[in-house]
């Protein structure tokens, strides 16, 4: 498998949430808005590629029975690096006091240690490939999430609050259900429906 | 590739290798991004002082008092200009429908609220959201008015307080928070 191939599996065939139906639950949690899907994709991204970096680079010199405890000790460091960082250069509130992306990801950041996608990732990829294979993997797989879930934020932003990376282009509300839970559900449910037709157009 | 063996040393020295440079990559973070931290909290403060006060020339920080009421310990913060109080703001919270809501209430001398800012909140996007000014107006119309006068509940409950369409809850939580930072405001009055 080529590298480019190696990083375009990601966003088509090997989408973790429109394919594999992996860590839905910051998809529906966090696209409220197009800007909270990129951040939170973003944080994922950069935890997903540090872990397969590191977990690449040790896989051979842990012993197979305490390989699982070992990969979540460093991703959870990950996760809490990006949570400090985050807390630390993006959590000024914007000038009419909204809250900061630090306040609106709230406890998605601490819960990217249990996300199946960068376990996933560690377990069946790095542990198993080269460390610029898996760095690449590990790009390409998070910047696919970060796709899918830009792609649910702006359609429920678009939808729910009429607007997009909030810049308003309806007066007052859009249709509520697609900020709130349900249509979270909804949206995802018809955004796989379209991406299965386009991929099975493109094969 | 060969691993290493699965011997009770091998596992033990393994996974103490493994979390000590994890702990010590982590205080490393920690010491770098304390003071930036720190940093942004004070400016969430000040940004919130700035809303929600009068003009004021002082440190609002360090006139700082902290009032108990029944069970609750609250923050007031004093707004002065030429050495005259010319607003309070109080640090208040409430049980709302997604978790905790924290606000900071501006008061003006005379016990009427000036303005309202929301620290924190976990209300529903779209619906609950409305308490903050940048969603809705909605939160407006509690400026100048006195609690002594004003009853702040909901019309449902008998209050003078229009609740935001389908969060009911939420209104009530921003309306008790606000009740408890005047009966804090009026307890320190005392003082």
């Amino acid at each position: 498998m080529s590298q480019w191939k190696n990083f375009t599996k990601g966003f088509i065939k090997e989408n973790p949430v429109f394919v594999l139906f992996l860590g839905l639950c910051p998809t529906l949690g966090t696209t409220n808005s197009a800007i909270n899907g990129i951040g939170m994709g973003l944080a994922t991204t950069f935890v997903l590629v540090m872990s397969n970096l590191v977990v690449s680079l040790i896989a051979r010199l842990i012993p197979d029975k305490v390989r699982i405890p070992s990969y979540i000790v460093i991703i959870a460091s990950f996760v809490t690096i990006v949570d400090l960082i985050m807390k630390a250069f993006l959590n000024n509130p914007g000038p009419n006091f909204e809250p900061s992306l630090y306040d609106q990801l709230g406890i998605f950041i601490p819960l990217i240690v249990v996300n199946c996608i960068v376990l996933g990732r560690a377990e069946a990829f790095a542990s198993k490939n080269s460390v610029m294979t898996s760095l690449i993997d590990g790009f390409g797989i998070g910047m696919g999430f970060t796709f899918a879930l830009l792609l649910l934020g702006s359609v429920r932003e678009i939808l729910g609050s009429g607007s997009i990376f909030n810049i308003k282009f309806i007066q007052g509300d859009g249709i509520l259900l697609f900020v709130s839970p349900p249509g979270a559900f909804l949206a995802l449910g018809f955004l796989i429906m379209l991406m299965n037709k386009l991929s099975r157009k493109i094969s | 590739m060969s691993r290493k063996e699965s011997t009770f040393s091998n596992m033990v020295v393994t996974l103490f290798l493994v979390t000590l440079v994890s702990s010590a990559a982590l205080g490393f973070i920690y010491e770098l991004t304390k003071k930036p931290i720190e940093d942004a909290l004070l400016n969430k403060r000040t940004l919130a002082f700035n809303i929600v006060l009068p003009e004021f020339d002082n440190d609002p920080v360090n006139e700082m008092y902290r009032i108990a009421v029944e069970k609750d310990t609250f923050s007031l913060y004093l707004g002065k200009k030429d050495g005259k109080t010319v607003g309070i703001a109080v640090e208040t919270a409430s049980q709302g429908y997604g978790g905790e809501i924290k606000l900071i209430v501006g008061f003006l001398p005379d016990g009427s609220i000036n303005e309202v800012a929301v620290l924190e909140h976990k209300e529903t996007a779209g619906l609950g959201d409305k308490i903050l000014k940048s969603k809705s107006d909605w939160s407006t119309q509690f400026e100048g008015k006195n609690p002594e006068d004003f009853k702040l509940s909901v019309t449902r409950d008998g209050g003078n307080v229009d609740a935001i369409t389908a969060s009911t809850i939420t209104s009530r939580a921003y309306c008790e928070a606000l009740q408890k930072a005047y009966n804090a405001l009026i307890t320190g009055g005392e003082q």
